[in-house]
């Protein structure tokens, strides 16, 4: 039971993981090099105004040459890159592992997982652990601002439980009262609402925020559904 | 019986490891995104952001 949970846990997790890298380069990695100039402040958010528009849309292409040579500065750019991918895997094992423990307790309690049934897991797996927590703190680009940290550590771990337990309520309860409590338990995180800074002075545009945001849960989206469609197919196939 | 005594003792066991392999998920997911150590925040640096966690 462990070594078949681990196992498949690990392998669709990894394997997930290295679909998630190679979206992230594709989307992600670029806002994040911009981000930074603005962090750094390689680049000014409104240093040209009157034409802020034109110059916002400028700024990311233009200087993407830079940021290669800035990120020299903290060790090669390769290194960093290698580093993404090889956390990127551990986050996506780690998710896996969560899936199939998931997918285990369904088990114990009589409702068997089909390969079939691995993108619905997949994505509520996503729901719970990057869509709900991201509608009270987008992912956020190098340069935003943010409240305390140990708040929002608390609000996103209470929101992936609640999201969780709310999700898996109403997937496998019967009848109304467990029902009524995963819509009370989806409901709660946002109900009490995120912890938000009183102002803002985040350096980098909103608008590149913005874009950050979407694509991360639209990559994250991806990866997840690719991870339980891979780790229910392992599992029923071990079965 | 015994039969019973086996089958919850088996119940048993697959939920302990439900909860083992649960655990070692989210202490990995601690680590690779949460832990605040510097060499191990600049790593996982640009994974943490393209995940949306609340590391820094």
């Amino acid at each position: 039971m462990i070594q078949r949970m681990l196992a498949g846990g690990l392998v669709a997790g990894f394997a997930a993981g290295l679909f998630a890298a190679l979206l992230h380069f594709a989307f992600i990695q670029e806002l994040i090099l911009v981000g930074e100039q603005y962090e750094t402040g390689a680049i000014i958010h409104f240093a040209e105004t009157g034409d802020s528009t034109a110059s916002h849309d400028h700024a990311p292409g233009e200087d993407d040459e830079h940021a290669h040579g800035d990120s020299g500065a903290e060790g090669s750019a390769f290194a960093r890159n290698a580093l993404t991918v090889l956390f990127t895997g551990l986050i996506y094992a780690a998710y896996g592992l969560i899936l199939v423990a998931g997918f285990a307790l369904a088990e114990h309690f009589g409702r068997r997982v089909e390969a079939s049934h691995g993108v619905l897991w997949g994505i509520a797996g996503f729901a719970s652990l990057q869509l709900a927590p991201a509608m009270g703190l987008p992912p956020e680009l190098p340069g935003t601002i943010a409240a305390e940290l140990i708040q929002r550590q608390v609000w996103w771990l209470g929101t992936i439980l609640a999201t969780g337990a709310g999700l898996a309520l109403l997937a496998f309860g019967r009848g109304l009262l467990p029902a009524v409590i995963a819509g009370a338990l989806l409901a709660a995180p946002h109900v009490i609402g995120a912890p938000h800074p009183d102002q803002y002075w985040g350096v980098a545009p909103p608008e590149v925020g913005a874009e950050f945001a979407a694509r991360v849960l639209g990559v994250g989206l991806a990866a997840w559904a690719a991870l339980g469609w891979l780790a229910a197919r392992l599992w029923s196939a071990q079965s | 019986m015994n039969a019973m005594t086996q089958s919850a003792a088996k119940t048993s066991t697959g939920l302990l490891s439900v909860i083992f392999v649960a655990l070692v998920g989210a202490t990995l997911l601690f680590v690779a995104g949460h832990a605040q150590s510097a060499a191990l925040h600049d790593a996982a640096h640009d994974m943490r952001h393209a995940t949306g966690f609340p590391c820094h």
